[in-house]
């Protein structure tokens, strides 16, 4: 156990930081990505597909992290498909999987004798009770993600700036639409443990929509969201500790307050500056 | 030698409502060359198709004497497509833009280069954003947009530049530096253009040739000329085309 202060003098509060920093950095690093291509429930679309591997797992009696993470890959590189085939739009494609991800968890779980508490930690968080195993695949995944958005967010940036132009320059569209929609997966799963499959679509998005009211380029937005949840993580364990509140639900509010304090902000500043731009020398 | 781009007798079809029929023409190397024509004409699709974004009924489509599904090295040709939509509320510098359009070359987890930036300076030079590389793109008029996604599609030195309706609602200024880095890539760099657009005055001097596609066949092929010589202006061509040309699709 590390020598940290209070609230994290801990060891179940310090393997909560060490899984929640990582969630909390790598879960907004995919969403700014889903941000810009109008699919910010998508996490939601997963979470739900994962709960259903949750139950999965409960039923079959292997692991509910790794039952999760099939069915959250399946089910994202499905939605993904249905999108890119134009086989259904983008909202009727999640709404397809969030339902019956939703309604096949209810009666596996139901099967599996398992509809109790047990559950409730993967439909709300429950970041305090992680073991060091659980900690280790997060921080894991976590960091995959990561490397990954580190090495290829250029290329992933090019596609959702226009995905017909990066067809024309030679860019595999399809696969890399794919394999973002496959990291959304691998993100929603290792959220799951800290805020819950209900809320963990909230820890992808909030901080997105407060970082690009504050930064100046993309990449600077990808440095940004990933920074604020990661606070957003550590405010809420404080917050949490201290006040005795469930810690999953908390991180989302203090996240969500971020976002309002943001946009009001930005409100202000922008009600404040003379209208039209020096930039701007058309209409 | 082939053409840089050629069209040979594409058809194409959504379900039972013909488009294209039977559509042939070629570009060669450093042809300045417009394809204009009415809504409906099939000027979209037939974009799609030489592109590779579409695949023809009938016909087929070569960039660079192969079919575009086979063309290896991608960044030949650069493409400005009507209006990149980017999320306004979501930060993206002009520079970001520009060098998106260098990822494909350089390939998708490397780290760019030396060469990459020069790249990116010059395009951004030759179409007078130098100055704006570092501002947001939400922060700028729709010209100066428009300019850095002709930007991105001239900073790897493209063969062909195709462009749809490039100078939609830009100012006279940015239709003016537009025009000349047309002109650029024309003269001194050999490379062939095929402009989509409904105004073509700030180009009208520059081309080699003109394209009209009506109802989804080719209606007129020749140097601008033959038009202007019969009292034809292609900067109002809307309004005083023949009724042979314009018209319905």
């Amino acid at each position: 156990m590390l020598g940290l202060p209070w609230p994290f003098d801990t060891e179940y509060m310090q393997l909560a930081l060490g899984a929640g920093l990582v969630v909390g950095a790598s879960a907004p690093l995919i969403g700014t990505f889903l941000v810009q291509k109008r699919l910010s429930l998508m996490g939601d679309g997963i979470g739900h597909v994962a709960f259903a591997g949750v139950a999965a797992g409960l039923l079959t009696g292997l692991s509910p992290l790794w039952t999760a993470l099939v069915a959250a890959v399946i089910g994202a590189v499905a939605i993904e498909w249905l999108r890119l085939r134009r086989r259904a739009s983008g909202d009727l494609a999640l709404a397809v999987f969030f339902y019956s991800g939703i309604a096949g968890g209810v009666v596996l779980t139901g099967l599996a004798g398992s509809l109790n508490a047990g559950v409730l930690t993967y439909l709300f968080g429950s970041i305090l009770t992680v073991s060091p195993a659980d900690t280790v695949t997060i921080v894991s995944l976590g960091l995959f993600i990561v490397v990954t958005v580190g090495l290829g967010w250029r290329t992933m940036f090019s596609v959702i700036l226009d995905e017909d132009a990066a067809r024309v320059a030679g860019l595999p569209v399809d696969v890399l639409s794919l394999a973002l929609a496959a990291l959304a997966a691998v993100t929603v799963v290792a959220a799951m443990r800290v805020v819950g499959v209900l809320l963990v679509a909230a820890l992808m998005v909030l901080p997105v929509g407060s970082a690009q009211r504050l930064a100046g380029s993309f990449a600077a937005t990808l440095r940004w969201s990933a920074a604020l949840g990661a606070g957003a993580v550590v405010v809420g364990l404080v917050l949490a500790r201290w006040l005795g509140l469930a810690p999953g639900a908390t991180i989302v509010l203090v996240a969500a307050a971020t976002f309002l304090a943001t946009a009001s902000a930005d409100s202000l500043r922008r009600s404040s500056a003379r209208p039209g731009s020096p930039l701007r020398a058309d209409a | 030698m082939d053409p840089v781009l050629s069209v040979d007798g594409v058809g194409f079809s959504y379900g039972r409502h013909p488009v294209l029929d039977s559509v042939s023409f070629g570009v060669g190397a450093g042809e300045f060359v417009a394809l204009v024509g009415p809504n409906g004409s099939g000027k979209s699709t037939l974009l799609r198709v030489l592109l590779g974004l579409a695949r023809p009924q009938t016909g087929g489509v070569r960039l660079f004497g192969v079919p575009p599904a086979a063309l290896r090295n991608r960044w030949r040709v650069g493409y400005v497509p009507q209006r990149s939509v980017v999320a306004e509320q979501l930060p993206v510098t002009v520079a970001e833009v520009v060098t998106s359009g260098r990822v494909a070359r350089r390939g998708w987890a490397r780290r760019l280069r030396a060469d990459d930036r020069t790249a990116v300076d010059h395009a951004l030079a030759s179409v007078g954003l130098t100055d704006l590389a570092g501002v947001k793109l939400a922060e700028l008029s729709g010209g100066q947009q428009q300019r850095a996604f002709i930007a991105r599609a001239l900073v790897n030195g493209p063969e062909l530049l195709v462009l749809d309706e490039p100078v939609a609602g830009v100012d006279v200024d940015s239709q003016e530096l537009f025009r000349a880095s047309l002109v650029h890539m024309v003269r001194e760099h050999g490379a062939a253009v095929l402009l989509v657009s409904h105004e073509l005055s700030a180009v009208a001097d520059d081309l080699d040739r003109l394209i009209v596609l009506r109802r989804g066949k080719i209606a007129f092929d020749a140097p601008p000329g033959d038009l202007t010589a019969a009292g034809v202006s292609l900067g109002v061509h809307r309004e005083d085309l023949p009724v042979w040309l314009e018209g319905p699709g």
